[in-house]
């Protein structure tokens, strides 16, 4: 009876994937307690934000995929519709607007369009038959411009990229031709220049200081400073948990949240990083055989693109900790401090564990 | 059945070499961040754990409590406090101007300030923190405290003081200490000691300040802090405690002092008091004196002007630098040259006519009586100041002989005296003129340095130890006004102990000729017969006066048709009691007249006061005790005495 219950309690949660989840919460609970000064009403906090984001997991676990695709449409126009209203009555924090007051509580719709976005591509080609046109693929492409147009505007670049990112997997995934990405690339790097002189003074300068954060030490180069320092200083095998002096002694900025990877670093050294790698890795090779197993369109890009944008997130946020990529506001993924990041990314994950245990048997 | 399985095993073909090719970016740029990782964290870790460090610890300097200044009874001359000042480092801050003007609106910034302030701004590097205001009081800092977060880059700073209890009194033996420069660092790195100084703001600059500064200022301790990112200091990590300076105990009485420079009144001069047995300065005045406490946080522009501008020349340390015609003082030097180059033996006498002329020469070599002294032998010769024996004395000896014999007194050398910038003074001799102008000597010359005039020069400094020395019969004792060095930790004290520098080879029995000529000077019928009245101790003394302007043949010298600072200084030395000396010394009153009646009253009042402890009765010494007021005028109360 007992059993039964368990049985059903587990069915549709990936074993694996679970074990990988499971150690990089871990992780992150530990970084955080050493993040945030060894504050364990913070730990508290985020145990609760995992509880809440295991069991959107879990719920979406047991939806099938069947029925994530009928509500794909649904989801991308309430997104797209709330973007609207973001941008029309959206409440401003910090010079920009992306947050909806909905009476009882404030919502982030551009957080919503990172499943809904995917979604509704994956939904969008699984409808076409066979290979997709190159029509297909603009309708896809204005389906995409629609809520990034929208997300920029607000100004919020970082989110913007990520969904254009997990957008443009789907796309490609789908099967956009070599030639068009090819093509693309080539026009983009040859329009730079001209984009470049367009910019102002001014301009240009940030995005000098973007690609290199020696430029304005004491400004908006000090965040990546300060992290390289705590990362190179963490040398071979780190500082040890607790004693990471750039992180206990206030050099390293917005440590819990976007920043939390310089902390990890810094106390557990190249070895650790290498361990987190290998445990990004696992997820992300895991997602990818979800995806190459899945049985509809619709699921296998769905699989796909969520996987390769959980990569996206942890290659970004890396890349721009350790210096070389810029500063853009993307959380690690599992790790830093954030309830909402949190539960979106978890939700990715129940999709993934639905499509994975939902599959029928199929004559081959 | 069969085309849409093919389709869909087509479609799912192109979907895995795709995933296929994602799958390999995925590893492909997580091995771009491991490679970066491996850069950071193993090739360059040294780099940034260096950094790292750096970001963390701090080194800060722990300044030592700079020594005390102590008199020989243990009246305080220097010490040490701690004020709160206001202090602005320029690099935080974009308009100067506009954040001094916001300043002054909470505590007062008086223009003296402002004007000191863009001095040091002149003189510092941008990013060190430059007083705006000092000595704070507790309202005036509360009331900044309370309002700091307008003000970045403007701190509340408490910092330690040197502080001068007893104001102008003894300024120039005390000294004073004064903000580090370009030079002194240059010294210091020299010297070797300039980490020492790490921290430190000030260092002696003169006096006794400067002299023993390695030994008042103490060793600089050092702490090993960590720091956060707002440079907070969070914990200490190491520390190694400062060691205070060493307290200087000196010789002289600041109550002697007081006596010595109150005699002066408003009068320009010198006076040095010497222990003829031992060397040590009992009182060393140079007037008029200064403030010593002007000085210690950056003397402002206008008092500058004042003390610079004076003609009374203040800032001169006159027993050291002040140079003057000898004069009569000098007689009883050339006396004894006369006595042990067996040129005057006794009982020789001449016949004093008022005047000496050179063998076939009209030139009339003056004395100071015009009518003469009839017969004089050498001891009266030095009683009545006669000039006519000392011009045929010189004469007869030669410059070279008498320049050599009187060297061994300290003329025309430095003393290795414990203050600085001491002059040599000037013995005359046919080489240094022939050095000096490309000119022949003189036998005229000669003559007149018989009588301490010509070119002759001599500080007071030298001419109070010319005295010691006859007075200690041709021992010479190295003068110096530090008597004790103490260590402030162990209270033991290192005693400076008397140096002999030289021992003239002199017959006691000249020696006693000179000393009781000189003994006769203050009893009735000597030059200084008032000086000696009344005394209950025998004083031996010589008066002497110096000429500032030339007088020509036949014209008379008129005191009172001079202008006052062409007239003669005074000058008087002596030594008391004659017969057992204690106390030797020299002083000058610059264009006071007559050396018995302008210097002399002074040197009675100093000796009266160290042999009988009698107190000055004519004029009552007035007890200055006050502090001394700051810039601002308000008087402060040393927060904290950090000596006993």
């Amino acid at each position: 009876m007992i059993s039964r219950l368990l049985h059903h309690l587990v069915k549709h949660i990936d074993a694996f994937l679970m074990v990988c989840l499971f150690f990089a919460l871990l992780i992150g609970l530990f970084v955080l307690y050493s993040a945030s000064g060894q504050n364990i009403e913070r730990v508290y906090a985020q145990c609760i934000n995992m509880i809440v984001a295991l069991s959107v997991m879990w719920v979406v676990a047991n939806i099938s995929p069947q029925k994530l695709e009928r509500v794909a449409l649904l989801l991308y126009v309430v997104g797209v519709l709330l973007l609207i209203a973001v941008a029309l009555f959206g409440s401003i924090s910090h010079g920009a607007r992306r947050w909806l007051n909905i009476g009882f509580t404030q919502i982030q719709p551009s957080e919503l369009m990172r499943i809904a976005m995917p979604m509704m591509l994956a939904w969008y080609f699984s409808t076409r038959e066979g290979k997709p046109s190159a029509a297909n693929f603009i309708i896809g492409g204005v389906l995409l411009a629609i809520p990034i147009a929208l997300i920029t505007k607000q100004p919020d670049l970082g989110t913007a990229l990520l969904i254009a990112s997990s957008g443009f997997y789907v796309l490609f995934l789908a099967g956009l031709s070599w030639r068009f990405l090819l093509g693309a690339s080539v026009s983009l790097l040859a329009l730079m220049p001209v984009f470049w002189s367009l910019l102002h003074d001014y301009q240009r300068k940030r995005i000098e200081i973007l690609f290199d954060p020696t430029q304005d030490p004491l400004g908006a180069g000090y965040h990546t400073i300060q992290a390289i320092i705590a990362i190179g200083s963490g040398g071979t095998a780190g500082k040890g948990w607790l004693n990471g002096t750039q992180t206990q002694l206030d050099f390293l900025p917005e440590r819990t949240t976007d920043f939390i990877f310089a902390v990890f670093s810094e106390e557990f050294g190249f070895l650790g990083n290498m361990l987190l790698l290998v445990l990004f890795s696992l997820i992300i090779m895991r997602g990818l055989m979800i995806a190459s197993q899945a049985q509809s369109t619709f699921s296998r890009l769905l699989a796909g693109s969520i996987t390769l944008n959980f990569f996206s997130y942890a290659f970004v946020n890396m890349g721009m900790v350790s210096g070389i990529l810029p500063v853009v506001g993307v959380p690690l993924p599992l790790i830093s401090y954030g309830g909402t990041s949190m539960v979106t990314l978890c939700l990715g994950f129940g999709i993934l564990m639905s499509i994975h245990t939902h599959k029928k048997l199929v004559a081959t | 059945m069969g085309a849409e399985l093919k389709n869909y095993l087509h479609e799912q073909y192109y979907f895995r070499l795709r995933l296929g090719f994602a799958a390999l970016a995925v590893l492909s740029l997580f091995a771009l961040l491991a490679f970066r990782f491996s850069y950071l964290q193993i090739k360059q870790y040294e780099h940034y754990q260096t950094l790292a460090e750096n970001n963390r610890i701090s080194l800060v300097p722990i300044i030592p409590n700079r020594g005390l200044i102590i008199d020989k009874n243990g009246v305080i001359l220097a010490h040490n406090f701690f004020v709160y000042t206001l202090e602005i480092t320029p690099a935080k801050i974009k308009n100067l101007e506009e954040t001094i003007t916001e300043l002054s609106q909470l505590v007062e910034v008086s223009s003296l300030d402002r004007k000191r302030f863009k001095k040091f701004l002149e003189q510092s590097h941008s990013f060190e923190s430059i007083p705006i205001r000092t000595h704070l009081n507790e309202i005036e800092a509360a009331r900044f405290a309370v309002n700091h977060y307008r003000f970045p880059g403007v701190e509340i700073k408490s910092r330690l003081f040197r502080h001068y209890p007893l104001g102008k009194l003894g300024s120039h033996m005390v000294g004073y200490i004064g903000r580090i420069n370009d030079k002194d660092l240059e010294n210091l790195e020299k010297s070797g000691s300039l980490s020492n100084y790490k921290g430190s703001d000030h260092i002696g600059k003169s006096g006794l300040e400067q002299f023993y500064e390695k030994y008042l200022h103490g060793t600089t301790g050092l702490q090993q802090v960590e720091i956060d990112a707002d440079g907070h200091a969070v914990r200490v990590l190491s520390s190694s405690p400062p060691i205070p300076g060493d307290n200087i105990i000196l010789s002289a009485d600041s109550k002697l002092q007081e006596i010595a420079e109150t005699a002066f009144g408003d009068r320009r001069g010198a006076l040095v008091a010497i222990n003829p047995k031992t060397g040590e300065v009992l009182s060393y005045v140079s007037q008029p004196t200064f403030d010593p406490n002007l000085f210690v946080d950056g003397i402002d522009a206008d008092n500058w002007k004042q003390l610079n501008e004076s003609l009374d020349k203040p800032l001169i340390n006159r027993p050291l630098r002040g140079v003057y015609p000898p004069g009569s003082t000098f007689k009883p030097f050339v006396a004894l040259a006369g006595l042990e180059a067996g040129k005057r033996t006794p009982p020789f006498s001449i016949h004093d006519p008022g005047y000496y002329a050179l063998p076939g020469s009209s030139h009339r070599y003056r004395d100071w009586k015009p009518s003469g002294h009839g017969t004089v032998d050498i001891q009266k010769a030095i009683t009545i100041s006669c000039d006519t024996f000392f011009y045929g004395l010189a004469m007869e000896l030669g410059i070279d002989n008498l320049t050599a014999f009187v060297r061994h007194f300290g003329f025309g050398r430095k003393s290795d005296f414990d203050i600085k910038g001491e002059i040599e003074g000037l013995l005359p001799t046919p080489e240094w003129k022939m050095r000096r102008f490309k000119q022949q000597w003189y036998p005229g010359e000669t003559v007149i340095v018989g009588i301490g005039q010509g070119y002759t020069l001599v500080t007071p400094l030298q001419l109070a130890q010319a005295t010691a020395i006859l007075a200690n019969n041709g021992v010479a004792m190295r003068p110096h006004l530090v008597t004790q060095i103490q260590n402030t930790l162990s209270g033991k004290n290192q005693i400076i102990a008397p140096v002999v520098q030289d021992k003239i080879e002199l017959n006691p029995g000249n020696v006693e000729i000179v000393k009781h000529g000189m003994t006769d000077v203050t009893l009735p019928g000597g030059t200084a017969a008032s000086v000696g009245a009344n005394a209950g101790y025998a004083i031996a003394a010589k008066t002497g006066t110096a000429q500032v302007i030339g007088i020509k043949q036949n014209e008379k010298y008129n005191e009172h048709n001079i202008d006052e600072r062409h007239r003669d200084h005074a000058l008087f030395i002596a030594y008391a009691p004659a017969e057992d000396p204690k106390i030797a010394l020299a002083v000058i009153v610059e264009n006071g007249g007559h050396g018995g009646s302008a210097a002399g009253p002074i040197a009675r009042k100093v000796m009266d006061y160290y042999l009988l402890g009698k107190l000055p009765t004519a004029e009552p010494v007035k007890a200055d005790t006050k502090l001394p007021k700051n810039t601002n005028g308000t008087a402060t109360i040393p927060e904290e005495e950090l000596h006993d």
